[in-house]
């Protein structure tokens, strides 16, 4: 009985001897709660008072629909290009040593840095039809600018810096030994990296991709400039939002925000169920 | 399989971490490098591993250079000092990692790969423990795990990087028995590193003593220990005492004075003798001097005396019995029974 008691009791005691438990967590709830969860809540009180009859009406409108399958779609993609350049940049920056190293090293961070409104305008000036890059591709019939090809490209440089600060302390802990292991035990260099490096890397990957996909969905400053916002094409979710905030819709608007924010909340959750995994799988916790 | 190291040289950004370096090693034989940190006894294995490359020189496997051989190629089981395990693998696919890695042809089926590794994880005495991961097991385990993984490709040749050096004394020292045994079992030819004398003694039937670059000397543990070459070998393997001396008409002179001690050559020189080989005299030729301090050693007592002049003292340390007087202050008298002079 006592030992029952004390065991369940546990969860509520200190579990360490570093004091402040209580404090902290009492601190970080009412944070959270303050910042997030009570704006949030507004936000579905507002939209669960609209009924369930107007709810689905401006759920399924056909503008509502097609601006949020943007909005994810080129959030998925710019996340998946994200991992796929942000691990090869991780590595060059962690592997090698070469000059200007530590320029590129903070060149990465300038997304996070500079106002998005910024970064927008710099690319929609490059990849317009008569802009640098755009003209080369025009010929070719591919249009960047004014696309939701240049929404994928204006969430690729916002989301970069996530995946390679994610990645690079993680790579920079693998050591050299690992990789000399594999090689003496007849491994080829395709294969250290495919089945010792990069399985490694998994649970780190998949934050770095969560964080992307997070920032994409979100993402408003540079993507208006570049997107052209064209209804059904290349209009995003949160523009939408605006949008009927401006026609004094609030209603439309807190609906198209719920929903975002249900979708968002279930990927996120998914992502971080599945890193939770990967990490007991791959023994990183007992 | 037979290794031979000719003259290799290896420049690290043009400081030279070996110099034109020799060695043979004979087949199904345990041998150790051993050295203080920089001697460049772990450049020398993984030279012979493939890992480095030399910058001159050629290392033979049996009759075929392998100088230039890839580390893939040289089919060699290395153990890393730090184990290296693929974390993110379970104990099984670790070992049988090598075997699953193999090209098409090579590769065997793999029900075969399984039996193999499960039959490997036995040798080690880890069955059981093949669904866990590295980071679920104990250091020892884990350098087991390494050595069943390194064991897995078959390799002509067994490599370990100071195989103990992360664990705790008392699982370092059931390992070192373990691995006496299990190369014995195995015969792979099989070569250590390590900065524990007392581990190389024990374990290994050579002994490769190795400092700044060159080796010292190679011999079994009696050769090293009881026939030092040179005086660093003579002052890092075991206990040692030294002192200036002259060499004056065949009789060894400390401070002007007779030893009692004879040798061939005259000439300054550094008399050499450990602890344990003097015998403390009543009379006669000998080294005397007022003891400083003294301390109980298991069966024994050491003592340490000052020698020489004040000005310039010299101090020794030497085993004394323990019904000798040898509280501070009192005065002793010794001579080395077993002694080396190197000029």
């Amino acid at each position: 009985m006592t030992s029952a008691r004390s065991a369940a009791r546990w969860h509520w005691k200190n579990p360490s001897v570093i004091p402040g438990f209580g404090l902290t967590l009492g601190f970080t709830l009412a944070y959270l709660t303050l910042i997030i969860l009570i704006p949030l809540a507004a936000l579905a009180w507002r939209s669960a008072s609209l009924g369930w009859t107007d709810f689905l009406r401006l759920v399924l409108d056909p503008r509502t629909l097609a601006a949020l399958r943007i909005s994810f779609s080129t959030a998925l993609i710019a996340a998946v290009v994200n991992v796929v350049f942000g691990v090869v940049a991780a590595w060059v920056l962690v592997r090698y040593n070469f000059p200007g190293r530590r320029i590129v090293d903070a060149v990465v961070d300038l997304p996070f840095a500079i106002p998005t409104a910024v970064a927008g305008i710099a690319l929609t000036a490059i990849y317009a039809p008569n802009g640098l890059i755009g003209s080369l591709l025009a010929p070719l019939g591919i249009k960047v600018a004014y696309s939701p090809l240049g929404i994928v490209v204006a969430l690729i440089a916002i989301g970069l810096p996530f995946v390679v600060r994610t990645v690079q302390p993680v790579m920079q802990e693998i050591s050299q030994e690992v990789e000399e292991a594999a090689a003496s035990l007849g491994a080829s260099r395709f294969q250290t990296i495919f089945r010792v490096i990069l399985p490694g890397l998994t649970p780190a990957i998949l934050t770095g991709f969560a964080l992307a996909l997070a920032r994409g969905i979100g993402e408003y400053g540079s993507v208006i400039f570049i997107a052209g916002n064209i209804p059904f094409v290349s209009e995003i979710a949160p523009l939408l939002i605006v949008i009927r905030l401006e026609e004094f819709d609030y209603g439309a608007a807190t609906v198209i925000a719920t929903v975002m924010l249900i979708i968002s909340f279930l990927m996120l959750f998914l992502i971080n169920f599945i890193q939770a995994w990967s990490r007991r799988r791959f023994g990183y916790e007992q | 399989m037979e290794i031979r190291v000719e003259k290799i040289r290896k420049e690290f950004d043009l400081y030279p971490a070996l110099h034109d370096v020799s060695l043979k090693i004979e087949s199904g034989e345990l041998i150790a490098l051993l050295g203080p940190s920089g001697s460049g006894k772990t450049t020398l294995l993984r030279l012979i591993a493939g890992l480095e490359q030399p910058t001159q020189g050629r290392i033979f496997f049996g009759n075929e250079d392998a100088s230039y051989r890839s580390v893939q190629e040289r089919n060699v089981g290395f153990v890393f000092q730090h184990y290296a395990l693929f974390r993110h693998m379970s104990v099984l696919d670790n070992v049988a990692f090598g075997l699953k890695v193999r090209p098409k042809g090579q590769r065997p089926p793999k029900a075969e790969i399984r039996r193999r590794a499960l039959e490997l994880l036995d040798m080690v005495q880890l069955t059981g423990l093949e669904k866990r991961f590295p980071n679920q097991l104990s250091g020892g385990q884990r350098q087991r795990v390494a050595l069943a993984r390194a064991m897995a490709i078959e390799p002509k040749v067994l490599l370990l990087d100071e195989p103990f050096g992360a664990l705790d004394a008392k699982v370092r020292k059931e390992l070192r028995r373990w691995l006496r045994e299990f190369h014995d079992r195995t015969g792979h030819t099989t070569v250590f590193v390590t900065h524990d004398q007392e581990e190389a003694l024990e374990l290994a039937d050579r002994v490769v003593v190795m400092s700044q670059g060159k080796i010292e000397q190679v011999g079994s543990s009696d050769d090293v220990y009881d026939r030092p070459n040179s005086p660093f070998v003579f002052s890092f393997i075991g206990e040692s005492a030294n002192l200036p001396v002259r060499v004056e008409g065949g009789v060894v002179h400390f401070h002007g004075a007779p030893t009692g001690l004879t040798a061939q050559r005259d000439g300054e020189a550094r008399l050499f003798f450990r602890p344990q080989d003097v015998a403390l005299i009543e009379e006669g030729p000998g080294m005397t001097g007022p003891v400083t301090s003294s301390r109980r050693l298991a069966g024994t007592r050491i003592a340490e005396i000052e020698l020489g002049s004040s000005q310039e003292p010299c101090h020794v340390e030497i085993e004394v019995p323990l019904e000798a007087a040898a509280s501070n202050g009192s005065i002793l008298s010794f001579r080395p029974t077993r002694w080396k002079l190197f000029y």
